[in-house]
């Protein structure tokens, strides 16, 4: 990891990031042929490679929906995979043009860091999972306990501030990726594996006995997750942007990817400025103007996406809770398409 | 009128120019200068641009960064250290990590090393098989995989704290590593001090008239029964009149962990042990070549004397076998401390783990975090280096050579 980091820096130093200064990205894209999509090195839901070696998730979906919007394709992305602490310095350097690798969105990772978060593809925050047999209630019972955490996180930061502020004790055991964090939880290192709930979740299913562990009901944080991209160049942010607005848009519209051709022909005025065939928005974004149909066909509206990875119809089964949309008592709102 | 010695013609400027400019003279001299500025130049270009491409990605740079509040805890620390220290103590905190398991795993790798090259020279022939097994084995398995192996398989092997193996219910090992009473000082603790300097010094002092005598002489003086006694019979007397000079305080298992006592947490003992195994098994190698290199004849020499093996492999063979061991060695030694940075992989807080990389992180710095970093294991290095140059040197004076 060291060796990845150092490579970016080199490319950093080197001035080689050419592209982030005259912020062409969405050339350089069309040129490759090709989204640079950095993704986690494994989390199911989010971004994980399926049996086939097929990157899917939540997280991967919307990479492959801003390729589907650029290419009318969604399998012409590279995936990168990245650990927590290489992924920032992989997005300065241009080594990737989007981060879709549930980052949480701060203030100091868009000042101090020179990214821009296009928006949130999640809504989560922090929980504690814990070994069934201790039989605990509260997190508030943690005090003294082996913790162990993903280094370079914002995860890292909230337990301790969780921990200082209810004087409690901890030993903070940090690993460079999530897999080896678990691991040692698993091997009884650690009392208490911390991280985003939906993260719990899913690294739960790697468990040899998922049933035997569980996740206590304190969240301590908000980490709205989103995709991340260069500072710079508006026109890429815009694009990233609203492809994720326009999969939120399409829930709240009642476009799937089922119906999607039949929703094209409609004569709404919502549904057809949505399509292009009223107005000129996608290639005001510099892609086509049936974007839309394009990203919905390819991945679904948000909602389906979601289902798919996290939600009722995947394995990891998290309720839509505070990512319903916000006309159904989830906060998940897109402005509109006009 | 009195006669003036001719005087030979100046040399100074013809020496200064072959020395500026070698055998091509003044045009070499412009050649180096030229090379000289184009590598400034060079180097210029890539921080100036550098630096006007990270303010355009409003990417912050400068080191005030290490004033900043961390934020993050870490689990081993040498100096005092919480969440609400400042980057830069992060950096201290992570630096003295490296060099705890460097210095360590150093002085076990040595050990190791030199007790395996014996083993594998030794005439016994089960020893050195089994020797030569161990080399073979540990130095050609990737070294990370080794950590992994120790830290994994020897965590799963060990209890929860609740069910740790203890002794004397004060000794307690478990998964959370191993717990032991934290000595506390007691009022006999100076007197106690003062009488063990007094006795190393002692001892010292009739180790020098032991030599001179044998050196000087050629009289064998005993002094191991003295040493032992000044060593251990002396510190017991004060213990006997001034009390004990150190109290315990004993670990009591509350809630998750051991509340009191100091603990040896499992990260630490499986990087050592990954390290110094490893490190362990090549200088066994570089100290069997060593003492090969010895002609067979100083060992004979040596028995003819009526030495015996061991006097003479640590008399005879072994100063002669340093001087070829010393270089290779220092090499181990710098491999050592670089290869600790893989301690992030098993979540020992080692600088590249705290300020490599969740420093790196956190304050998205990354070309000062790397280029401290860097240049903290360059003069690690260069320090190790300098004092191995000093002991070779130190040996090749005592050896006669020049």
């Amino acid at each position: 990891m060291k060796r990845v980091s150092l490579v970016f820096t080199l490319a950093l130093a080197a001035g080689l990031s050419t592209q982030a200064a005259t912020a062409q990205t969405l050339k350089t894209v069309k040129d490759r042929g090709m989204v640079s999509c950095g993704v986690s090195q494994g989390l199911p839901g989010f971004s994980a490679p399926d049996d086939k070696g097929n990157w899917t998730g939540l997280d991967v979906d919307v990479c492959r929906a801003v390729a589907a919007a650029i290419f009318n394709d969604p399998t012409k992305v590279k995936f990168v995979p990245l650990s927590a602490k290489d992924r920032f310095t992989a997005l300065q350097s241009g080594e990737i043009d989007v981060l879709s690798r549930n980052t949480t969105w701060t203030l100091s990772r868009e000042t101090l860091l020179g990214g821009n978060f296009a928006g949130v593809t999640y809504y989560d925050g922090q929980g504690f999972m814990v070994k069934k047999a201790l039989k605990m209630n509260s997190a508030l019972e943690l005090n003294n306990a082996s913790v162990c955490v993903q280094t370079g996180t914002t995860t890292e930061l909230n337990l301790a501030d969780y921990f200082k502020s209810n004087n409690m004790k901890y030993e903070p055991i940090s690993f460079g990726t999530n897999d080896e964090a678990v691991k040692a939880y698993e091997a009884g290192r650690c009392d208490v594996f911390t991280n985003d709930v939906s993260g719990l979740y899913a690294d739960r299913l790697k468990l040899a006995n998922p049933g035997d562990h569980q996740v206590l009901p304190e969240v301590i944080s908000k980490e709205p997750l989103g995709p991340m991209v260069r500072r710079g160049d508006d026109q890429w942010f815009d694009l990233v942007k609203w492809t994720l607005f326009g999969m939120i848009n399409a829930e709240e519209l009642g476009i799937t990817q089922k119906n999607v051709d039949e929703m094209a022909k409609s004569d709404k005025p919502e549904l057809r400025r949505v399509f292009g065939t009223d107005g000129n928005f996608g290639e005001s974004l510099g892609v086509t103007k049936d974007w839309m149909s394009r990203i919905i066909k390819a991945v679904g509206n948000y909602g389906e996406a979601f289902d798919r990875n996290v939600g009722a119809g995947s394995k990891i089964g998290i309720a839509r809770g505070l990512n319903q949309l916000w006309s159904k008592g989830g906060i998940q709102y897109a402005p509109p398409i006009r | 009128m009195s006669i003036e010695p001719r005087l030979p013609p100046s040399r100074f400027v013809a020496r200064l120019r072959y020395a500026l400019g070698g055998r091509a003279g003044w045009g070499g001299l412009v050649v180096q200068i030229l090379f000289v500025a184009a590598l400034a130049w060079i180097a210029y270009e890539i921080v100036e641009n550098a630096r006007s491409n990270l303010q355009a990605q409003r990417i912050a740079t400068g080191f005030g960064f290490l004033t900043n509040t961390a934020g993050f805890d870490v689990n081993l620390s040498l100096i005092p250290f919480s969440g609400s220290d400042t980057y830069g103590r992060v950096f201290v905190v992570g630096l003295l990590n490296t060099l705890l398991v460097s210095v360590i795993g150093i002085f076990f790798a040595t050990v190791i090393g030199f007790v395996v090259a014996l083993g594998r020279l030794s005439p016994n022939w089960l020893l050195s098989r089994l020797s030569g097994g161990y080399v073979e084995l540990v130095r050609n398995l990737p070294l990370l995989f080794q950590m992994l192996f120790w830290y994994l398989a020897v965590l799963a092997a060990l209890p929860v704290p609740r069910q740790s193996i203890s002794l004397f219910s004060s000794f307690f090992l478990s998964n959370r590593g191993l717990v032991v009473p934290t000595p506390v000082a007691n009022s006999g603790l100076e007197p106690f001090a003062y009488v063990v300097l007094v006795a190393v010094v002692a001892a010292l002092g009739l180790r020098h008239y032991a030599r001179r005598q044998l050196f000087d002489h050629g009289r064998l003086i005993k002094i191991w029964p003295i040493v032992l006694g000044l060593l251990i019979g002396l510190p017991l007397l004060t213990v006997l009149l001034f009390g004990a000079p150190i109290g315990f305080e004993v670990p009591v298992l509350k809630g998750f962990n051991f509340v009191g006592g100091s603990r040896l947490i499992p990260e630490f003992v499986a990087l050592t042990l990954a390290l110094s195994l490893y490190t362990g098994a090549f200088i066994a190698e570089i100290v069997r070549a060593g003492i090969q290199s010895v002609h067979r004849g100083q060992m004979e020499a040596g028995s003819s004397l009526g030495l015996s093996r061991g006097s003479a492999l640590r008399l005879i063979v072994v100063p002669q076998a340093m001087r070829v061991i010393l270089p290779p060695l220092t090499s181990q030694y710098l491999n050592l401390t670089k290869n600790s940075s893989l301690a992030v992989a098993i979540g020992y807080p080692d600088l590249v783990s705290v300020f490599a990389g969740t420093t790196l992180n956190q304050t998205g710095q990354a070309i000062e975090v790397l280029a401290i970093t860097m240049g903290v294991y360059l003069l690690i290095s260069l320090t190790t280096s300098a004092i191995m140059n000093f002991y070779g040197w130190r040996l090749g004076r005592s050896l006669g050579s020049t």
